[in-house]
């Protein structure tokens, strides 16, 4: 969008096309080698993974809802993006007409569709069915873009810190389970058992949440009067 | 070289991000839990759970201790 709106249109497209295809041909190469290894090695460093990534987010995201960190504020991230893309200047390169735009658009989409392909990649390869992950991951693309088309709310209204907790939550229970199993353990009711490790993370990383707030409340509190030391 | 450094960087970022010693607790949970599985025979499903609450609560309390 900020590339769009303040450079050119065609150069963003030619950029977000190519990022496509690289994410495209990344899924479409490493997901069919992944579903080749034994299931248990690939669910144990693919559950690592997932754990790690996950609770990599849900870091962020408890440290967010508690002050700790700084909200990530979608509009003012648009902004900078917007006056950075003015004042750079234009060149044209490799038969792109404003390679500022391209590379800008290039990266964002490449970024933040690799923690995309990550997803599905590690989800598709545990039940060996690449295909049908990334199906959903399509459709769950599809289902934001027309929801937020259908009820044009900004994007810094949806409550992403919240959204990024329950993504934690998730890869990092969906991590623990399959890592645990790629260990060589069984699950009590097998796959039953992640209806009680996620509810179980999520109300452990609620409760880190309640946890640092009234610690941050008791620390900004001023003393009680009697323990204040009259000079 | 300089490229492949940042290659690198890139990764550790994307998948360790601001906390290694998470990584290296859940690590250590999952190496634990084959050990106690394919040598003591013990079925330790319970290992792994405790070792990423415990990976997050440290991780959190290290965060915010000094701030």
């Amino acid at each position: 969008m900020a590339a769009g709106l303040t450079r050119e249109w065609r150069s963003t497209f030619q950029g977000m096309a190519v990022a496509l295809i690289v994410l495209a041909v990344v899924t479409a190469v490493i997901g069919p080698a992944l579903t080749l290894l034994p299931l248990s090695a690939l669910r144990l460093a693919v559950g690592a993974l997932l754990a790690i990534f996950g609770l990599q987010w849900l870091r962020k995201a408890v440290l967010r809802a508690t002050g700790y960190k700084a909200l990530h504020d979608e509009a003012s991230a648009y902004l900078r993006e917007v006056a950075a893309a003015e004042a750079a200047p234009k060149e044209a390169k490799r038969g792109v007409r404003d390679w500022y735009a391209f590379t800008l658009s290039f990266k964002g989409v490449l970024l933040e569709g690799l923690e995309v392909v990550f997803i599905v990649l590690t989800f598709g390869a545990n039940q060996h069915n690449v295909g049908a992950a990334a199906i959903g991951a399509a459709a769950a693309i599809v289902v934001v873009t027309v929801t937020g088309i259908a009820v044009k709310a900004p994007l810094a209204k949806v409550p992403e810190n919240w959204m990024k907790f329950a993504v934690g939550v998730m890869l990092t229970s969906f991590g623990t389970f399959w890592g645990a199993e790629g260990a060589g353990v069984s699950w009590p009711g097998n796959d039953a058992a992640l209806l009680v490790l996620v509810p179980v993370i999520a109300l452990v990383a609620a409760g880190y949440v309640f946890w640092l707030r009234s610690r941050k409340a008791a620390v900004s509190a001023p003393a009680p009067e009697s323990e204040v030391v009259s000079s | 070289m300089n490229r492949i450094k940042a290659f690198g960087a890139f990764w550790y970022d994307f998948v360790i991000g601001d906390d290694w010693q998470v990584a290296a607790l859940v690590v250590a949970g999952l190496a634990l839990t084959a050990i106690l599985a394919h040598v003591a025979k013990v079925n330790a499903w319970w290992l792994l759970p405790l070792f990423v609450v415990a990976a997050l609560g440290w991780s959190l309390h290290r965060a915010t201790s000094s701030k």
